[in-house]
């Protein structure tokens, strides 16, 4: 594919009179990791979870591989998101009754991969994730950094083409969250998935290839207008 | 950084040539900027004549880069010395950016876009160095990230005064 995989075009979105969103746009590539960044409210969760299909704008465009993803139905979409996104969050994504195997197994299943294969899979993600010891522990048993990592292991498990982050290191100190970093970004671009990373912090913006400030619901890419 | 008292530092451990001091150096200390000839045997000759190093053998043949240079008492309580003191924290006080803010602001030039610009060009940096850091060693993750540490403090900074721009302009054009 030449063109851009994922494409918001100049978006709007409202919750009640706040504006979140007033004019975003951004354009992401196969493979490309790409950060947004901004003041505490700016829209940054809001732009994400629009390019992802969680939230629908009020106006504009979100086109993923040429398909509208604002016009498809919500069972299309959800079958989009389970199919080629993966989704990790700043904490509390993890389900506490299942073990972390059986927890980064769950969206195999949730495709109907059988049991033993979907966990065959897993262990290999925990493996790359440098959590392979933590296959039989539950979520409450485990730090903060490594369940990020059991959390980044679950969002590659399906081999997602685009991998949505919001503050991924944001309960995290900054040894951990760099390794979190190192791991998720070495891990996408071995499976050329694209990333969508919101953070505040430079030092894990960093990592991306390309960033986009987004003020006052505004993005501006820095890359293109410097 | 004194070239000088990590020389003798280096030394410590043993007698070196010349040459020997300067590879040592470049590997541990120099990656980005190694040193030149002349600094070395300049250096070397300002120790030697203050008494800190010594001649410790010479191989045949023409040159400074024939001696072997060995760490005298004296020196060891140098290093001893300078490793003790702490350096000077770097007020950063005279800020390049700062000065070009206000005149911006001052002159009626966008001030947004010189901080968008700068912010630019500092993460653009970060992410050669992010990039840099995580192909390298141990010494390169640490060299790096004293690097990213103070771009990050600077870009902090480009936030918080990117978001008091208005306040600054009156406080500034009034
Ligand atoms: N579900 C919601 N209901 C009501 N208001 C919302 C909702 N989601 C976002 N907002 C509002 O929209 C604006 C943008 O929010 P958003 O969460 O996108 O910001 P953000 O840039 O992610 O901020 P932060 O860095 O604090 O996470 C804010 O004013 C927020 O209060
Ligand atoms: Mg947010």
């Amino acid at each position: 594919m030449t063109g851009p995989l994922l494409v918001a075009d100049d978006l709007h979105r409202s919750f009640g009179p706040t504006p979140a969103l007033a004019g975003a746009s951004l354009s992401v590539a196969a493979g490309e990791i790409v950060s947004i960044m901004g003041p505490s409210g700016s829209g940054k969760s809001t732009l994400l979870h629009c390019l992802a299909g969680i939230v629908s704008p009020d106006s504009g465009r979100v086109a993923y591989q040429d398909r509208d993803v604002v016009a498809m139905s919500d069972r299309e979409r959800s079958a989009l998101r389970r199919s080629q996104f993966g989704f990790v969050f700043q904490f509390g994504q993890l389900v506490p009754e299942l073990t972390c195997l059986e927890n980064v197994a769950l969206p195999l299943r949730l495709e109907r991969v059988r049991r033993s294969e979907a966990e065959r899979r897993a262990k290999d993600w925990l493996d790359r994730l440098e959590v392979t010891e933590l296959a039989g522990k539950r979520p409450g048993e485990i730090s903060g950094g490594q369940g990020q990592r059991v959390a980044v292991a679950r969002a590659l498990v399906t081999a997602p083409r685009v991998i949505f982050a919001d503050e991924p290191t944001g309960a995290l100190d900054s040894l951990n969250g760099e390794r979190v970093m190192r791991l998720l970004t070495g891990a996408a671009r071995d499976t050329r998935a694209a990333v969508v990373l919101v953070t505040h912090e430079a030092r894990v913006a960093a990592y991306a290839d390309r960033e986009v400030v987004v003020r006052d619901g505004r993005t501006r890419d820095l890359a293109r207008t410097a | 950084m004194s070239i000088g008292q990590t020389f003798l530092g280096l030394l410590e451990a043993g007698p070196r040539h010349g040459y020997d001091l300067k590879r040592a150096y470049d590997d541990r200390f120099g990656r980005d900027r190694p040193l030149h000839y002349g600094q070395v045997y300049a250096t070397l000759s300002r120790l030697l004549k203050n008494g800190l190093v010594e001649v410790d053998g010479t191989e045949p043949g023409e040159g400074p880069e024939r001696k072997r240079y060995a760490v005298t008492d004296a020196g060891v309580t140098d290093v001893q010395r300078w490793l003790a003191s702490p350096e000077k924290p770097d007020p950063y006080l005279q800020s390049t950016l700062y000065t070009k803010v206000v005149l911006a602001l001052v002159t009626g030039r966008p001030a947004n876009d010189l901080l968008d610009t700068q912010r630019a060009e500092h993460l653009r940096l970060m992410r050669e160095l992010t990039r840099r850091k995580n192909d390298g060693d141990l010494a390169d993750q640490l060299v790096c990230d004293h690097a990213l540490f103070h771009l990050e403090a600077d870009l902090r900074w480009l936030e918080l005064t990117a978001a008091r721009l208005d306040d600054l302009r009156r406080a500034v054009t009034s």
